[in-house]
């Protein structure tokens, strides 16, 4: 059941991309991984446009991996529209930054996100991050019942 | 003793003038008056005796005689002064031999018998004065004579003489009040002027107001005075004025500054803690991946390069955590708490030797330092110093780290004292620097910002920072927190 889950990922940074991706492939983390490269593209795939509904899944979706720092709709935005829409109201968010600034820390909790991790400039430690959020999102986490 | 209307100037000026000049012209009268009456008196007696003495004369034939009708023509002759009310002749057994009366009004008025002696008597009800006078024949008297005369003209004068000073009295103070209220514009003129000005200044603290009317005399010259100092002060005031405002606006323009500053502080931290932090991830992930994809290709140099590169993105990451912090110390708010530095130091200690084991040091904390301070920055201050105390004992067998409190010229200093790798006097100044480091890195590790974000948390809490120490002979950094560090303990616990 695990496998067959995805995990979006929120990231403008292709290399950043890149690291995030190996870290999970480090971790023996298979699942399909969808990147939204800024804060529109990530609610078009979750939420649609004009009220057609988005090309992902949600009730496939185990968790999103959201940047802070984007192009066009930043971290935060996406964020509270997510909460804002009913179908993604519950959906697991964890806010996947550099910084640790305490405004960053203070209004991704306020605003509803699940988990907040500071991407570490060691890749072994990025790596052993990934391996965590991995097994506890995709196999320890029990998801939110969908609602429609 | 109140007087009406003597509350203001005008009115105490008037009823002195008043007062002093009814009391001048009573005392005129009363003299006068009195002496007046006196004369009057006096010439009335004269007047009366010169005629008892014509009637005691004439009368003496028909006394001797004793010829009662004769007599009584003879004394009907007074008829002819108008204020003799009556006359009697007495006989020298003081019965009353003949008598003349003005009118019915009159009887009555003379005594039966004679009084006795002689001479003028103002005494009696009806207000007449009566003289009697003895007839004397061969040196012997035989009969006397009383006069009694009207004191109607005396009274007449008298009553004349108060109406001319009542009337020139009421006259003299109609001219007084007059030429008063002449004089008072120059004398409680001014005064009043003074006395509204001074009101003005104090109630409305208008100093521009001034007072009118400068003679040449006292008042002038105080007038001149208060209007002096009126000017003074207004000067005074506008100097002030002007003073204040430039260091308003100083204070408003250097505020702009600073609040631009913390914004581009934050601003500056914001992206450092975002942007800066992404290209080392990539130069530190991607040089791992490179060692991990193609490290068999690399030989020994490669791989020595990359791990060069690896280590220094590292210690670059490291370095703008500090930084970050050490930004982050300067911004944060303080939270005043009562913390017991003592009990911190201890925890302390105690995480480090479990981080550590099997290291042999020797710890001495001293009891109940109660400090009010926050509690957080208080914690990373006895952090830094600790955990620098530990690192630079590593080389020592018997280490010993001490946590203690001095009085330093009457404040309460706390103190971490070791017996480490020490430093050189020389260089004290720099030891508080951000990212100075008084010793290699091969040496004791670390980023340089440990004594930097001590010194920060510190100066925030209104104390100082210094340091004693000699190369290989260990340091001590000592701390105060103004008003924050009251108290101090006494008692050591050592913890082995």
């Amino acid at each position: 059941m695990a496998d067959k889950r995805i995990v979006l990922l929120v990231e403008d940074n292709p290399d950043d991309e890149a690291l995030t991706l190996r870290a999970l492939k480090k971790n023996n983390i298979l699942n399909e991984v969808v990147v939204a490269r800024d804060g529109a593209e990530a609610l078009d795939l979750l939420l649609g446009t004009n009220g057609k509904s988005g090309n992902l899944k949600l009730d496939q979706l185990a968790v999103v991996l959201l940047d802070l720092k984007l192009p066009k709709v930043n971290g935060l935005e996406v964020l509270k529209r997510l909460r804002a829409d009913p179908r993604t109201k519950r959906l697991p968010v964890v806010v996947l930054t550099s910084s640790k600034e305490e405004r960053d820390l203070v209004c991704a909790y306020d605003s509803g996100a699940n988990s907040y991790v500071q991407k570490p400039v060691e890749f072994a430690e990025f790596v052993q991050a990934a391996g965590h959020l991995g097994l506890y999102w995709l196999v320890t986490n029990a998801p939110p019942p969908m609602s429609r | 003793m109140k007087w009406p209307g003597a509350s203001t100037v005008r009115g105490k000026l008037l009823l002195a003038s008043i007062l002093s000049k009814t009391a001048a012209f009573l005392v005129a009268g009363v003299v006068i008056t009195g002496y007046d009456m006196m004369a009057l008196r006096e010439r009335l007696v004269r007047r009366l005796s010169i005629q008892t003495d014509i009637v005691g004369a004439n009368c003496l034939s028909a006394l001797l005689f004793n010829d009662p009708q004769s007599a009584e023509t003879t004394l009907a002759a007074l008829r002819a002064d108008p204020r003799v009310r009556a006359v009697g002749l007495y006989s020298g057994d003081r019965r009353l031999f003949a008598t003349y009366v003005r009118d019915a009004g009159s009887e009555g008025i003379l005594p039966a018998e004679a009084p006795a002696g002689s001479g003028p008597d103002y005494r009696g009800r009806d207000d007449h004065l009566r003289l009697s006078r003895n007839i004397l024949f061969q040196g012997k008297p035989i009969g006397s004579v009383l006069i009694v005369s009207d004191l109607s003209e005396v009274t007449a004068t008298i009553t004349r003489d108060v109406g001319i000073f009542a009337g020139v009295l009421l006259l003299a103070l109609l001219i007084a009040l007059a030429i008063n209220i002449r004089l008072q514009r120059t004398i409680s003129g001014p005064i009043l002027s003074l006395a509204e000005t001074a009101r003005k200044v104090s109630q409305e603290k208008d100093y521009s107001a001034r007072a009118a009317g400068a003679g040449g005399d006292e008042i002038g010259a105080l007038v001149t005075a208060f209007n002096e100092m009126l000017e003074e002060i207004q000067m005074q005031q506008a100097e002030l004025r002007t003073a204040h405002d430039r260091l308003e606006q100083r204070v408003a323009e250097r505020t702009a500054q600073l609040e631009t500053a913390v914004k581009e502080l934050e601003a500056f931290s914001y992206s450092v803690s975002h942007d800066l932090r992404a290209p080392l991830r990539s130069i530190e992930g991607f040089s791992g991946a490179l060692m991990e994809d193609c490290g068999d290709q690399l030989n020994a140099a490669g791989k020595d390069s990359l791990k060069r590169i690896i280590a220094s993105t590292v210690r670059m990451g490291q370095l703008i955590d500090g930084l970050l912090n050490l930004s982050r110390v300067t911004r944060a708010e303080i939270r005043g708490r009562s913390v017991d530095l003592s009990s911190l130091a201890g925890e302390i200690v105690e995480e480090l030797r479990q981080g550590e084991n099997g290291r042999r040091v020797e710890a001495v904390v001293a009891g109940g330092a109660v400090v009010e301070g926050d509690p957080a920055l208080l914690r990373a201050v006895l952090q830094n110093l600790i955990g620098n105390a530990w690192k630079f004992t590593r080389k020592r067998d018997e280490a010993r780290i001490e946590f203690g409190v001095a009085k330093e010229s009457g404040e309460t200093a706390f103190f971490v004292r070791d017996n480490g790798a020490g430093f050189d006097m020389t260089y004290s100044d720099k030891l508080f620097g951000a990212f100075q480091r008084l010793h290699g890195q091969n040496e004791f590790p670390g980023i340089g910002i440990g004594l930097a974000t001590v010194q920060r948390i510190v100066n925030r809490h209104g104390g100082r920072t210094w340091a004693t120490g000699a190369p290989d002979k260990g340091a001590t950094i000592y701390f105060t927190l103004g008003n924050g560090g009251r108290n101090g303990g006494q008692e050591d616990r050592a913890a082995g």
